[in-house]
């Protein structure tokens, strides 16, 4: 018996959702009395790991699997969880988590509970917390079958540094052809850009910005947070910004420490999306928006006046606590 | 090509979520239930297929009777035959399972479902049917094209997207972007009026047990009042996502 993690990288350096899997899984490994172990595919350096609670990394280094491929992943760790005795395996909420879960629960047999939200209420049962319709609740789901598959959302449990060591141990799943049948040609991803699934802060704008052209603004306060960008419905749809920011109901939740919206009225959609996101600030000319009343922290005002200079000050606030 | 479509049928965007019998079970009282965004544009680019390229489209829901009004919706869209396999589904395990057993009987090439529904949120269901059918599987499908035995997929991964090839059968867990959301139809009364005459079949569901269970549910606790900042003093909101809230 133990608990095993998925714990990803890319280009060798581990995510910090990696960290944040492994940290989760130590605490369900104190619950359980047992150890950690990692599964790591190309990392540059696995016993980094040890660090965030992993007690054994089961080390993969095959070329073949430099390219994410969700059925060899998903095989690759099922193969693990199965040598490991694993009881619970944890992966985060990532999307390349959220596609080979699936198909690691049916290698396993195992019990998925995606959204996971906290530490597992009980062990026998086997319960935990996760958000359901879209963060407008709760669900407090019971596992029944002898392995658990949880998926961790992105920010909901943080890191937690260990003083422990880990070994590494070189592994090498069986793998075939048919674990290849989806293989990918070409990525499009934007390097210098936070993305929102990542991202600690996120930095949204609104119909309220006016136009495409006005993004600089957005991108501009995102950049001195160190911050992702994303946008509401309505701009994905009118093309300003790429579906892929659209946050919210039918596009991506946001669970970040910190969410800025920028002229989002705030439909009950939207809410929904960003409902599990800890500090929200909404910057609006129309003091009826209904996020004002979902919001921590508002200011009525012209975001074209008030964003230059939240950048300044957030600018000098930097500057001075370097 | 035969495609299937499968449905969810989930309460509107806009519903507000509320609880009964001890907060064990979703109220659906004064809910208007809607098809699953995500199936919906996986709906419209299986019409595509069946209009542009050949293609028969079904559709299948694993429910009670209550959900037919969605599947006849479906219906009015253009989908040929609608499938509902009679059960209350629990759980996605429970859900994968009586769909592959759908996929098998009918001989599907292609299995078109959202990347997850609005309602449970568990995301689980077409990957799971793809590994239980041995089908090949893309998640956060944003582009699918089809030329004779060659897929062309396009997933939506975190800060951008991936394109892949692969080769029938195939699932996909869909999303926006597989169709614009312009291109979503509306069903017309000629729709309507054939969709009453095309074939909606009940199926009996297999055998299989339930591996999650939702014990109960928790609304978030409600949020207190927002504090407001001057316009002209945003050095104030800066100290207060500082000291206050930690955020920065």
């Amino acid at each position: 018996m133990s608990v095993l993690v998925y714990t990803e990288n890319e280009e060798g350096k581990f995510k910090k959702a990696a960290f944040e899997v492994a940290s989760y899984a130590k605490e369900i490994a104190n619950m359980l009395g047992t150890s950690v172990t990692a599964v790591t595919f190309n990392a540059t350096d696995s016993a980094e790991l040890g660090t965030y609670g992993v007690d054994k990394v089961l080390e993969v280094k095959d070329d073949k699997l430099t390219t994410f491929t969700a059925k060899a992943y998903a095989d690759a760790i099922g193969q693990a969880a199965k040598k490991e005795g694993a009881s619970v395996v944890v992966v985060s909420s990532s999307a390349d988590s959220k596609f080979l879960a699936p198909m690691l629960a049916v290698h396993l047999d195992a019990g998925y509970v995606s959204n996971v939200v906290a530490l597992p209420e009980s062990s026998t049962p086997f319960v935990v917390k996760r958000t359901a319709f879209t963060n407008k609740a709760f669900s407090l789901t019971e596992i029944s079958t002898e392995c658990k598959i949880l998926g961790l959302s992105n920010n909901a449990f943080g890191l937690k540094e260990s003083e422990d060591a880990a070994t590494v141990e070189s592994f090498t799943p069986e793998l075939t052809d048919a674990d290849f049948a989806v293989s990918v040609t070409s990525v499009d991803k934007a390097t210098d850009q936070v993305s929102i699934a990542d991202a600690e802060v996120v930095v949204s704008g609104g119909r309220g910005l006016k136009g495409p052209e006005n993004w600089g603004m957005i991108e501009d306060l995102a950049s001195v947070l160190g911050a992702a960008t994303a946008c509401s419905k309505p701009v994905s749809d009118m093309g300003w910004r790429p579906h892929g920011e659209h946050v919210g109901q039918t596009g991506k939740p946001v669970a970040s420490n910190l969410y800025i919206a920028v002229g989002i009225s705030g439909a009950i959609q939207h809410l929904a999306g960003i409902n599990a996101s800890k500090t929200k600030v909404v910057i609006n000319n129309d003091p009826e928006a209904p996020f004002f009343k979902a919001a921590d922290y508002g200011i009525v005002g012209d975001a074209f006046e008030v964003v230059p200079q939240l950048i300044e000050k957030l600018k000098e606030f930097k500057a001075n606590n370097a | 090509m035969k495609i299937l479509v499968c449905i969810s049928h989930v309460p509107d965007t806009t519903s507000k979520i509320n609880f009964t019998e001890e907060d064990t079970k979703f109220d659906t009282n004064g809910v208007q239930f809607v098809i699953n965004p995500n199936d919906e544009f996986g709906l419209t680019r299986a019409m595509w297929f069946k209009e542009k390229q050949g293609a028969s489209v079904d559709v299948v829901n694993v429910g009670g009777p209550e959900t037919e009004p969605t599947l006849r919706k479906s219906l009015a869209i253009g989908a040929d035959n609608a499938i509902r396999v009679n059960a209350n589904p629990t759980d996605g395990f429970y859900v994968a399972k009586q769909l592959a057993k759908v996929v098998q009987d009918g001989g599907y090439d292609l299995v078109i479902a959202g990347r997850e529904s609005i309602d449970y949120n568990g995301g689980m269901v077409p990957g799971m049917l793809a590994a239980l059918i041995d089908a090949n599987f893309v998640n956060t499908c944003i582009g699918l094209e089809i030329e004779g035995e060659t897929v062309t997929a396009i997933r939506e991964i975190d800060g951008g997207k991936e394109t892949s090839k692969t080769s029938l059968p195939l699932v996909i867990g869909g999303q926006k972007g597989l169709v614009e959301e312009s291109d979503l139809r509306i069903p017309n009364m000629r729709g309507i009026m054939m969709a009453r005459k095309k074939p909606l079949n009940v199926v009996e569901p297999v055998e299989a047990s339930e591996e999650t269970k939702a014990q109960k549910f928790e609304k978030p606790v409600p949020k207190g009042e927002v504090t407001l900042i001057p316009a002209d003093d945003v050095g104030k909101l800066v100290d207060l996502l500082h000291n206050e809230a930690k955020a920065i």
